[in-house]
């Protein structure tokens, strides 16, 4: 992973990862239908305890501690891909979003897999194992949009939406492999576009994080939660 | 009191029940991966199960106090790697599950789990012993479970992922 340090590319994961987590968790309750409710609610309980994992890792590093790491920055410091920040409270944007993270998470994972730090090596395996279930998800919904007119127009318009968003999740020399599974599943060629890059943010982040942070700012310094 | 040994630890980590499934121990879990003993010192090598779960703290915290009851100080060694997988699950611990109406995880095969092992697969209805089951959800009521049906009872029953 070039030009970052170890706890910067921490804070990346983490930060992606938490910042999905609170957008899948914004089905809970709302969801089309019950199964799917459990759904993301699930998968937002496990990125969610990914992202607590990496904190602790970077914080350790860091000399402080997951929860401020997680919650007491101020929205130019996350390093979040902004695919992860969008709020698309609409099914197709939804599941798109999802399978294109998800499919760019893998390829990123598979990379860290190998990586000589045998923490990250470990942590990647790990999150992997869990991964799977989440991709087995995105791409189920996958073939049920692809499977009718309707479900395949809804899920185009997002796709081109969404797509330039999903290149910007990974480094340059990983996103030809984005670009091949996705255009393998689709069957078709994506276009030529350039990537929405980490470090800009979209404004529904600090919307987020107004939200999420609103208890524990709501607290005396030093709460215990 | 004898001294203590990796193993008079790990008989007394054997009492502490799973936070969220009862019937079965974090040893039977799997979840204590090595127990080393060094004088007044014990440490434990813990391997988590699922990552968000929110029992992780629990069973930290249970550990520490049953090793503290015996006299010793305990330190609790997060292990984040693959380690663990739901193979490490005991064979008494898998009978204790489906004793408790949950199907317990299938071994893990070359490769990662595809949908079309989850839907094919051939899952043992826990209440009457049918393979005749459908995936009903991957996801459950908590991370490491999925929701299946059986055609044959007609009940449905709660299987664990392999990971």
């Amino acid at each position: 992973m070039p030009g970052r340090s170890r706890a910067e590319l921490l804070l990346e994961l983490a930060d992606d990862e938490l910042i999905l987590g609170w957008r899948n968790s914004e089905w809970t309750g709302i969801a089309p239908f019950l199964e799917e409710d459990v759904a993301f609610s699930s998968i937002a309980q496990n990125e969610i305890g990914h992202a607590r994992a990496l904190y602790e890792l970077a914080a350790r590093e860091l000399g402080t501690d997951a929860d401020a790491l997680a919650f007491d920055r101020d929205a130019d410091a996350y390093r979040s891909a902004p695919l992860v920040e969008l709020r698309r409270l609409e099914w197709a944007r939804t599941i798109a979003r999802h399978w294109l993270y998800e499919t760019a998470d893998s390829i990123r994972l598979e990379a860290l897999k190998a990586s000589s730090d045998p923490e990250i090596a470990g942590i990647a395996a790990k999150m992997d194992r869990e991964e799977t279930y989440h991709r087995i998800h995105a791409e189920m919904w996958i073939d049920r949009l692809l499977a009718s007119e309707d479900g395949r127009a809804r899920l185009d318009e997002a796709l081109a939406e969404l797509w330039p968003y999903a290149l910007g999740v990974l480094d340059d020399e990983l996103r030809p492999e984005l670009r091949r599974r996705i255009e393998d599943k689709l069957d078709r060629a994506m276009p030529d576009v350039e990537p929405v890059p980490r470090g800009r943010h979209e404004a529904e982040l600090v919307e987020l994080l107004g939200e999420m942070n609103a208890v524990r700012r709501s607290g005396p310094a030093g709460a215990q939660w | 009191m004898s001294a203590l040994t990796p193993a008079t630890v790990l008989d007394a980590l054997s009492e502490i029940p799973d936070p969220e499934i009862p019937v079965v121990s974090i040893v039977e879990l799997g979840v204590v991966k090595d127990v080393r003993v060094a004088g007044g010192r014990v440490e434990v090598d813990f391997t988590p199960t699922f990552m968000g779960c929110p029992a992780l703290d629990a069973m930290q915290r249970a550990m520490r106090e049953r090793i503290e009851s015996l006299g010793a100080e305990a330190e609790i060694r997060v292990v984040l790697d693959d380690s663990w997988s739901t193979d490490r699950i005991t064979p008494a611990g898998r009978q204790k599950l489906r004793n408790a109406g949950f199907a317990p995880p299938a071994p893990r095969a070359a490769g990662a789990v595809t949908l079309v092992q989850l839907e094919r697969g051939p899952f043992r209805c826990p209440w009457c012993g049918s393979t005749d089951t459908k995936l009903e959800n991957v996801f459950g009521p908590t991370p490491c479970r999925s929701l299946r049906y059986c055609n044959d009872c007609r009940q449905p029953f709660e299987q664990f992922k392999t990971i």
